[in-house]
């Protein structure tokens, strides 16, 4: 206990990287802890969320996707995505001096956690970001433009952001909000998302017949995976086992629960019945509009947050989908790319402090007015959004040139399950 | 002899079975295929996304039986199956030139 205090008077006397005691074992712990949680909702939550929604033929191309992107990313992130992320740099990207986790050893803290607990647990992040943007083209991307474009994007796109946003880079530095990656992670998957169904292309029965998703277990079952898993990843953010983390798992539930039920009883109003897929995607939905908001906001500010994520993403999903036609298979951009900017403009309104039972825990530094702080999170959007779109554009234009973009007609037809991997999902 | 085959309902497969077992007709066959009549399919939503589903499930039974009790199987299975709404199915009844019992070489009725 003696030492548990000196450890806190240490960690509030010194500069937070200037911290050289021991690693914190409570908090290494539950990062430990975190991280495992947060591959889970790559491996295997979102692969199935996303393996049900699609049709039978391209269930194996989906779960594929998803465990390929995993292991490239690991090792791009080994190589230097993690450096150009998080190592001194300049205000737009870390430098080189980290790649290959360079001069990372047993001892090598950053805050109180181990580097490499940091490094893995932020690995994890990496991971997932360009897997969300799987679902946006699910269904009729080459296997090898799938991967070259996606390890582009985590090296072009991913790893300069986080820079910008937690790796001491521009957008840190202004004082944006972004606990856990509304900008990040979800505006960035989700504008790209946006991107490839423009880009790509429709499937080719789109509207009309195209397939309804074909094992809604499948989907459910990684939907609650998901939900689980997000405790990792936003109360995980913290970097510690703290107040910080309890509160951002308690609000990222609420949010969660508030989201669902918003979703399901818009859709039983609108559609008649309340469905099952409507309910997970609520969940979804207040899942990625609290990430930016959970270390900074209250239980009341997350109900809220929550209410309003299922309320506007399922507003935007039948305005993307069924109004625009845009064929973003699985509902990328509507789920996460709108609520990760909703999130992240909520965010700065719901950390301040005078909002009575729906107050926060206060602005980012040296922010001293709501206004200010909803200025700061605006560029944020701003500066992130344009970005992943723009440069998205130009990878998959890119990727079309190296290796093209689609499959043709005729293996769209047949599914990419049997024509890029020779395999079926079912033997019935 | 004829052959009778019905597409029904999956769900009514039960009451039919029954009902054919009350006329003492003891033997079928059911697959369950897809198709659609003038019924034609139906649509499911999703994220509010309507889905044409173009084949709707149904169960198809096939009896063989003596002519004389043709119209009482009939009667039976539109009993059992109808519902009065579209969809309920169809029955079709071609003849039948014989047929063999496998174990004991027993040909035309006697072999059903």
């Amino acid at each position: 206990m003696k030492r548990g205090l000196t450890f806190l008077s240490l960690l509030v006397a010194l500069p937070w990287a200037a911290y050289a005691g021991p690693a914190d074992s409570g908090d290494t712990a539950w990062i430990l802890t975190s991280t495992a949680l947060v591959l889970f909702m790559t491996l295997p939550g979102l692969a199935l969320f996303y393996g049900g929604l699609v049709g039978s033929k391209n269930v194996l191309s989906v779960l594929m996707q998803c465990f390929a992107i995993t292991s490239l990313v690991s090792l791009l992130w080994l190589a230097g995505l993690y450096s150009v992320a998080f190592a001194e740099g300049n205000g737009f990207m870390g430098g080189f001096s980290k790649a290959m986790f360079a001069g990372m050893g047993t001892q090598s803290l950053t805050g109180t956690i181990p580097e490499a607990a940091f490094a893995l647990f932020q690995l994890t992040f990496a991971v997932i970001t360009p897997a969300l943007i799987v679902g946006a083209f699910a269904e009729r991307m080459k296997f090898s433009a799938m991967l070259i474009f996606s390890g582009l994007w985590v090296a072009v796109v991913y790893a300069p952001v986080t820079h910008w946003v937690w790796g001491g880079g521009w957008l840190g530095e202004m004082g944006l909000l972004d606990f856990a990656g509304g900008t990040v992670v979800h505006i960035t998957a989700g504008v790209a998302a946006l991107v490839a169904a423009l880009v790509v292309g429709p499937r080719r029965t789109f509207p009309r017949t195209s397939t309804p998703p074909h094992n809604m277990t499948m989907t459910v079952t990684g939907a609650g995976m998901l939900w689980v898993g997000w405790f990792g990843f936003n109360g995980g953010s913290a970097l510690g086992a703290n107040g910080s983390s309890a509160m951002a798992m308690l609000v990222t539930h609420i949010s969660a629960a508030a989201g669902s039920l918003a979703w399901m009883a818009l859709e039983w109003r609108k559609f008649g019945k309340p469905s099952v897929l409507g309910i997970v995607t609520g969940m979804v939905a207040g899942l990625g509009t609290i990430t930016p908001a959970c270390g900074f906001v209250g239980p009341g500010g997350a109900l809220l947050i929550g209410l309003i994520a299922g309320v506007v993403c399922f507003n935007a999903t039948n305005l993307i989908k069924v109004r625009l036609k845009i064929d973003d298979s699985l509902d990328v951009f509507p789920v996460h790319g709108v609520g990760g900017i909703i999130g992240t403009l909520m965010a700065g309104f719901f950390a301040s402090t005078e909002l009575g039972v729906f107050s926060g825990f206060g602005f980012g530094k040296g922010i001293e007015s709501l206004g200010q702080q909803l200025m700061v999170q605006a560029t944020g959007v701003l500066a992130t959004g344009v970005y992943a779109g723009v440069v998205s554009f130009g990878l998959f234009k890119l990727t079309d040139a190296l290796v093209g973009l689609r499959v043709d007609e005729e293996q769209e037809v047949m599914g990419l399950d049997l024509t890029q991997h020779e395999e079926r999902g079912y033997i019935l | 002899m004829k052959k009778i085959e019905a597409i029904i309902k999956p769900f009514v497969l039960d009451p039919v079975k029954d009902a054919l077992k009350e006329i003492e007709i003891y033997g079928m066959t059911v697959t369950e295929v897809k198709g659609f009549g003038q019924q034609k399919g139906h649509t499911e939503l999703y994220r509010g996304a309507e889905y044409q589903i173009d084949f709707v499930p149904k169960t198809r039974i096939e009896i063989v039986v003596p002519d004389a009790k043709v119209e009482a199987a009939i009667e039976a299975i539109c009993q059992a199956a109808g519902s009065g709404k579209i969809g309920d199915g169809k029955i079709f009844v071609s003849p039948v030139e014989t047929a063999i019992r496998i174990r004991t070489g027993e040909r035309g009725e006697s072999a059903l």
